[in-house]
């Protein structure tokens, strides 16, 4: 089980260095020591995380505050999981999560250890794209195409759940996702068309 | 977000020994609220203990009832085929709240522990009690379409943004908990509380408690329905909303629950109306009378006094749905 408790008291412990250092020493010098306690503190405060992305294990070392949107975007460079609002919200940074849709801006990304994640970078075969990839480029469902890669992965699950049976109940188990460019109606007929072929995919 | 000391835990002597430990520890489970609270440092504890590695997520069932693990997710309680089949209440409150994905993270005992969605108590450069006592609370004079209208205090008239805790106050439920010293149980009405003088307070678990469960009674409502009302049709939270569950035999009701959401700082079950409606037949006059009974002390701020002419339409039409 990891604990941080000892990376916490040398933090602590660099803390107080400074604070000690501010009474006796020259404010240029303090900020510069403080800019590199924090530096110092960080490392420390980096935790071993074990996870699988599309696939591909991966063995990293993140802070705690940093959410799983976040390590996809800025530590693994998987650009597609976009960040929309950053608040659960909108749906843009919609991923599976051992199977299951959930908002990767929420989630932080030491929750995930040993998770199974797929972002849109995993969902096609190689060049063949997945079958909701091709349903939404033939209904053009998108017109910006910000919020395209959330809706997919989210339509994928709402498929998957038995949520789309019908226009009413697509719409109702899709309302996570937003499109300001308002594809919506184009969205449905993606999924609509696609979920019968998608039950067996 | 400001960093914190982060440890997983495995059993709720882990967790609530780690929680006493430290004031400012919070537990996280499935994070959707806490994690937006950091991102907008309305809190900022010190260390945070994931308790996902504990083993409450089971629903048991069985002649007396259901008892539902704090870690069951929103979505799995929605879609246990026992709540679909004997606590649709729940299933069609759970179902009303949030989205799809949300509720794949969100847990029961975490859908309890939300906080307000109160705008003024989101943003750290305004006033308010809930979050910085003794500020003032700008919701009063302000924007307060969203707000109470049942319940309120001088201090705070924000109200529990849950749809879940609607059906449970109505289910009669009961809160399952541990403490450093062991287990007890809470009725589910007493859970959540009135702001009075002490807006800080949601609910009324103490210092190093952890919600294990919930366990509802099994009952002989045969006819419920949740009726939430919005500012679009989905994703959003209640103006107000209604749980409705009924014994009715013939055209006549024996025994009935009602609960309300978005008017209070607790979900606001109507008892008074619920002894009404006992004996009486499933009429439009009957349910045209309870509705002015449960909207009777209702007080707006300006903005929201829409909700009680709102609330009065609601229990009508959710009554109603109820019978079809």
């Amino acid at each position: 089980m990891p604990t941080l408790d000892q990376n916490a008291s040398r933090r602590d412990f660099l803390k107080k260095s400074t604070a000690i250092a501010a009474l006796t020493v020259a404010p240029p010098v303090l900020v510069k020591a403080a800019e590199n306690d924090e530096k110092i503190a960080a490392l420390f405060e980096q935790m071993p995380l074990r996870l699988e992305v599309n696939g591909v294990a991966h063995s990293l070392s993140v802070e705690p505050r940093v959410t799983l949107l976040d390590l996809l975007r800025e530590q693994l460079h998987l650009m597609g999981t976009k960040k929309g609002c950053d608040h659960g919200q909108c749906g843009a940074c919609t991923v599976h999560v051992d199977g299951k849709r959930i908002n990767s801006c929420l989630s932080l990304a030491v929750m995930n250890e040993g998770k199974k994640i797929t972002t849109i970078e995993g969902l096609a075969n190689g060049d063949k794209l997945h079958p909701m990839q091709e349903a939404f480029i033939k209904h053009d469902g998108f017109q910006c195409g910000y919020c395209t890669p959330g809706q997919i992965m989210s339509a994928v699950c709402c498929v998957k759940e038995g949520h789309a049976n019908s226009a009413d109940e697509i719409r109702e188990f899709m309302s996570g996702n937003i499109c300001r460019c308002g594809a919506y109606p184009n969205i449905v007929d993606a999924i609509m068309e696609v979920a019968p072929i998608l039950k067996n995919y | 977000m400001i960093n914190f000391d982060y440890i997983r835990t495995s059993t709720a002597k882990a967790a609530i020994d780690a929680k006493n430990k430290n004031a400012s520890s919070q537990f996280i489970a499935g994070g959707t609220n806490l994690v937006d609270l950091m991102k907008k440092g309305v809190t900022a504890p010190e260390k945070i203990i994931d308790i996902n590695g504990l083993p409450l997520k089971q629903i048991t069932a069985d002649a007396k009832g259901v008892l539902i693990g704090a870690l069951a997710l929103n979505s799995e309680v929605a879609e246990h085929p026992v709540i679909k089949s004997k606590y649709p209440l729940l299933a069609q409150a759970i179902n009303a709240g949030a989205s799809a994905q949300l509720r794949n993270m969100a847990t029961v005992g975490g859908n309890m522990m939300q906080r307000t969605r109160c705008s003024y108590f989101y943003d750290i450069t305004m006033p308010c009690n809930k979050r910085e006592p003794h500020t003032g609370c700008a919701a009063r004079q302000g924007q307060n379409r969203m707000h109470a209208v049942f319940g309120t205090s001088s201090q705070c008239i924000a109200v529990h943004p849950s749809d879940m805790c609607v059906a449970l106050a109505a289910l009669n439920a009961t809160v399952h908990i541990s403490n450093a010293k062991g287990n007890w149980q809470m009725p589910f009405t007493d859970f959540h509380r009135l702001p009075g003088d002490l807006p800080g307070l949601d609910n009324n678990l103490q210092k190093g408690e952890l919600i294990t469960g919930i366990h509802i009674p099994a009952n002989a409502f045969n006819k419920t329905h949740y009726l939430k009302i919005r500012d679009r049709s989905s994703y959003a939270f209640a103006l107000v909303s209604v749980a409705v569950a009924l014994e009715v035999s013939g055209n006549n009701i024996q025994n009935a629950r009602l609960a309300m959401g978005g008017v209070a700082h607790k979900p606001w079950r109507l008892t008074t109306v619920e002894k009404f409606l006992a004996g009486k037949p499933a009429t439009k006059e009957t349910f045209a009378a309870a509705a002015e009974m449960a909207m009777e002390g209702a007080a707006g701020f300006g903005q929201n006094n829409f909700k009680i002419k709102m609330g009065k339409a609601a229990v009508t039409e959710a009554l109603q749905q109820a019978v079809r």
